[in-house]
């Protein structure tokens, strides 16, 4: 047998010096991967094991005027299942269909989907929640999140509007302040497996979310629940297909009320608040955003004989008409060729401008405007802030549709003059009034008051444009006292209360087409007339029998401010009146004057 | 050296003994770390299921380690023929009814109980080289010795290396180990060396040239180019050599700790396989996986000792054998690891997870243990 010779031994030697040789290579490269490239690997590692998961920020509550909490949170769960965890498939399957109402098939598909993550259910009750989780099932994940609740149902629901899946707002004031609601989400870092499942017990990272701001609007609740009554009661005696209120504060713009019903719930606001009609073939969502809409700002009518207001404004403050101008009705008015009626058939006869107004006559008004021509008309159209927007703080308001001036003829300006022809939102209708009533001081209607941080260390006060002198102090207070006699003594008597003084103008407009006889009936009052603190306007809309804004839609706000005034601290004139400001005391003075 | 005794006593090498039993359960346990987690997703929360099946088989392996290394190993020379009979019946029956895993068909069996026929083929190979370069003594740097060497160990690696390349490399690999220490001449050996180095430092140009002729496939240049720049391909090759990349550079000089790897949460596919040395470096850090080598280091060193005081050349060419085997094995798996060489499947030896690979290194080191069994300490 072979011997195992010397030179064997030195190749032996030699194969092992080269053996170590290439391991004391591998010790460099690992020397140099895990000390030189340790920072560069580790967080290319890092970056690929963490995992973000959110921390939703609770959204700010919406508080009324007397800070009335009117939208707020609710905790609600989410149940979701994590596959990789699920001991027992069946006993989970049978727990969540039995607690969630969910089929079991439905949800074994969720079991059985390979994923960090399903969730099964949103939204869910937290007592349900808890429920879930005091089975301790493993691999059911209870998560609890916010819902937005509103304790009201659905009071002023297409104001307040509501938010959606992610708690971001839809409609309303939830979308117009949404930056200031949302809040800032927190964040939890964690490490992940592969498969995203998030490991025990690793090293977390918390940024804790910032709750968002409350905000605090001008809605006074009792006001708009009662606004809402009053609206509910017309609409159904006058079997009326949409019945919508704003009361508003004429010196500043800001809104007491906006009712517009039939409202929805705003808790539920994916149920459609009535049945379709037969035969439609609107889809559900179609009908949905109808039921969403606010026909206060979203809608354009024609106003009618309320915008007479402006009419008689204008030209009061060109001075092509004064209080005793005398003016003749025969129940028409030629215009070129056309022959415009009068309200009333057999006509007015003779008048003076403020029993025009008192009449609500249509030849006066036609007159006045006429006087005015379409350039200086179109001038306090636009002076008075009609043809833009109002610039209210909700979304989606409707712009006015307005003849253009190069098109407008006498025939178009004459039916302009007493409301026709042309279409504005109600609420372009009372900001309008206001400013002409409040002193000439054209005010941006809102709701949005201010907004506090959660902590209740900042606060923003949000304040809105004013036009000063959109019509003289003198026009001014000429209109509030020809409104007051329109309801003292006019086709507004309806709207008077004993020992209030109330200004105001009826109007009762033709829907288009005219051949349909449908009609809106409006209301357009303030009180105290002689110092406005308060003004409203209701508009009726398809109301069924008989249709006159002074007969069905007066006695309503009527109803209204004779339980608002005292509660907003407007004591009835025969009193002596401690809280009254100056400026009421020395309009009071003036009062004499008509009585 | 022991003081000397009157009667004629036998060394047994304890201390690679002691290296054997210390690798073999540090693997225990870095296999266990290293796939637990897995391993309870995988198998309805049994973390320890791998671990299990490899402490049972290394156990075996033990008591047949200890079984051989009493034998004399000048015996298993008789069964060198046999064992090219079996290795090629194996090989052919996996190259035809093979169990596919991962794609590859490399396991004889069901599901239980298999076995990779490659394993064998290494020893296989070792034992007839031995008795080969014994036999033909002076031959060995003749063509005809040439020749014959070369017919057992080259069509072997080859039917191997068709379904398993890095286990081909291994085989010729030891068969070029074992005719380097038996040749007296340097020159063919020495060009051999620096054909292969070269072949490393260029492969980029090299593999462009072979795929611009079509003698490399498109994925396999692919893995050259993963190689160059594991980070220009994050998803598409270059997944397993970056993961165990970020394994390994996370670690750091002393580690995360043992048990605190995160790669090994399914970043790292079967981080218990291959890849586990880079969950050694990121657990155990530099300082961890230093030792590591150091400890095949020494291994090396202990078969080095063994094969140089053999009794005879055959011993000695089997120790060598083995040597290569592990060495070619331990470099390769951390050369691959740390991205210094182009990925290709190797485990490292005694750690990574798998039966038979533990099993016949357990055969290997009772060979190794029986030879230096034979050394007589004299005087």
């Amino acid at each position: 047998m072979n011997r195992n010779q010397s030179y064997h031994r030195g190749r032996i030697v030699v194969l092992c010096l080269i053996s170590c040789l290439l391991m004391a290579g591998l010790m460099g490269r690992l020397f140099f991967l895990m000390i030189f490239r340790s920072e560069h690997y580790s967080q290319m590692a890092e970056e690929l094991h963490q995992r973000e998961r959110t921390i939703k920020a609770a959204r700010g509550q919406i508080l009324d005027r007397n800070g009335t909490v009117i939208a707020t949170n609710r905790t609600v769960c989410t149940i979701s299942v994590i596959h990789n965890q699920i001991k027992d498939k069946e006993q989970v399957i049978a727990a969540l269909s039995d607690a969630l109402g969910i089929s079991p098939e439905d949800i074994r598909k969720k079991v059985e989907k390979y994923s960090a993550r399903e969730i099964v259910a949103t939204n869910v009750d937290k007592d349900l929640g808890d429920q879930i989780r005091n089975y301790r099932l493993d691999g059911v994940k209870v998560d609890e999140d916010y819902k937005r609740y509103y304790p009201y149902g659905s009071l002023a629901s297409k104001v307040l509007g509501f938010t959606g899946g992610d708690n971001q707002g839809i409609i309303g004031l939830e979308v117009k302040y949404e930056s200031w609601l949302k809040g800032t989400n927190g964040l939890i870092l964690t490490q992940a497996d592969a498969a995203g499942v998030e490991i025990d017990n690793a090293f977390e990272d918390r940024v804790e979310p910032v709750a968002g701001a409350d905000l605090r609007i001008t809605l006074d609740v009792n006001i708009q629940t009662y606004a809402q009554q009053a609206a509910l009661k017309v609409m159904e005696e006058k079997g009326a297909k949409r019945v919508s209120v704003i009361v508003m504060n004429p010196q500043n713009g800001e809104i007491l009320a906006m009712v517009n019903v039939p409202e929805f719930d705003l808790n539920n606001p994916f149920t459609l608040n009535t049945e379709p009609e037969e035969g439609t073939t609107a889809s559900k969502q179609d009908l949905l955003n109808q039921m969403w809409r606010n026909p206060s700002i979203n809608d354009t009518y024609e106003p009618g004989s309320t915008f007479k207001i402006i009419t008689a404004a204008a030209g009061l403050e060109e001075g092509v008409v004064s209080l005793a101008d005398t003016f003749s009705c025969p129940g028409f008015r030629i215009v070129e060729d056309r022959k415009i009626r009068c309200h009333k058939v057999g006509g007015h006869g003779s008048e003076n401008f403020l029993q025009g107004a008192m009449n609500s006559c249509n030849p006066v008004f036609i007159d006045v405007g006429q006087r005015l021509g379409v350039e200086r008309y179109y001038h306090y159209f636009s002076q008075f802030g009609l043809l833009g927007k109002t610039g209210i703080d909700l979304p989606g308001e409707a712009a006015t549709i307005m003849h253009k001036k190069e098109n407008m003829g006498l025939v178009e300006l004459a039916t302009v003059s007493f409301g026709q022809s042309f279409q504005i939102t109600p609420l372009q209708l009372i900001t309008t009034a206001s400013s002409i009533v409040n002193g000439g001081n054209r005010v941006t209607p809102h709701f949005g008051m201010s907004a506090v941080s959660s902590d209740g260390t900042r606060i923003q006060n949000f304040s809105y444009p004013v036009k000063e002198g959109i019509v003289s102090e003198e026009t001014s207070r000429t209109m509030r006292d020809i409104l007051e006699h329109v309801v003292a003594e006019g086709s507004g008597k309806k709207a008077s209360i004993e020992g209030y003084r109330i200004g105001g103008k009826t109007a009762t407009s033709e829907k288009l087409p005219r051949s349909l006889k449908r009609y809106i009936s409006s209301f357009l009052g303030f009180a105290p007339a002689d110092n406005p603190q308060v003004m409203a306007l209701i508009t009726i809309d398809e109301p069924v029998g008989i249709y006159y804004g002074g007969t069905i839609a007066a006695p309503v706000i009527a109803d209204l401010f004779e339980n608002i005034l005292p509660y907003m601290g407007i004591e009835k004139e025969q009193k002596t009146n401690t809280i009254m400001e100056p400026k009421g005391r020395t309009s009071l003075a003036q009062a004499a004057k008509y009585s | 050296m022991p003081k000397p005794k009157k009667k004629t006593r036998r060394f047994y090498d304890y201390s690679l003994l002691f290296a054997i039993v210390f690798l073999t359960i540090f693997g225990l346990v870095m296999i266990y770390s290293a796939s637990s987690y897995m391993a309870q997703i995988t198998y309805k929360g049994n973390a320890a299921y791998l671990m299990t099946r490899q402490g049972i088989i290394a156990m075996g392996g033990f008591v047949l380690m200890i079984i051989i290394s009493k034998m004399d190993y000048r015996w298993y020379a008789k069964f060198s023929g046999f064992a090219i009979v079996l290795s090629w019946a194996l090989m052919i029956a996996v190259s035809l009814v093979g169990k596919e895993v991962n794609g590859k068909k490399r396991w004889l069996g069901g599901d239980t109980l298999r076995f990779q026929p490659t394993e064998l083929v290494k020893i296989t190979v070792i034992v007839a080289m031995a008795a080969l370069i014994t036999r033909i003594g002076k031959d060995v740097d003749r063509p005809a010795g040439i020749a014959r060497a070369v017919l057992i160990t080259l069509p072997l690696a080859g039917i191997v290396a068709a379904n398993n390349l890095s286990s081909g490399i291994i085989i010729a690999g030891i068969g070029f180990v074992m005719m380097f220490v038996a040749s007296r001449r340097k020159l063919p050996y020495a060009l051999c060396v620096a054909f292969g180095a070269l072949l490393i430092t260029f492969a980029g140009p090299i593999g462009n040239v072979l795929t611009g002729l079509k003698i490399l496939k498109p994925y396999q240049m692919n893995r050259i180019n993963v190689w160059l720049d594991p980070e220009a391909y994050p998803t598409t090759g270059g997944y397993q050599v970056l993961q165990g990349l970020y394994a390994i550079g996370s670690g750091g000089l002393f580690g995360k700790g043992l048990g605190e790897s995160i790669q090994k949460l399914g970043f790292v596919p079967e981080a218990q396989n291959d890849m586990i040395f880079s969950i050694i470096c990121e657990e155990l850090g530099l300082f961890g996986a230093v030792s590591v080598i150091l400890i095949f280091a020494f291994m090396i060193y202990r078969f080095m000792l063994i094969a140089g005081n053999a009794p005879d050349l055959f011993g000695a060419l089997i120790v060598v054998g083995v040597m290569g085997h592990i060495a070619i094995q331990v470099i390769l798996n951390i050369a691959v690891v740390t991205n210094t060489i182009p990925n290709t499947g190797i485990t490292l030896p005694f750690i990574s997870y798998g039966g038979t690979s533990v099993l016949f290194l357990m055969v290997e080191m009772g060979m190794v243990l029986s030879v230096s069994n034979q050394i007589k300490l004299e005087k």
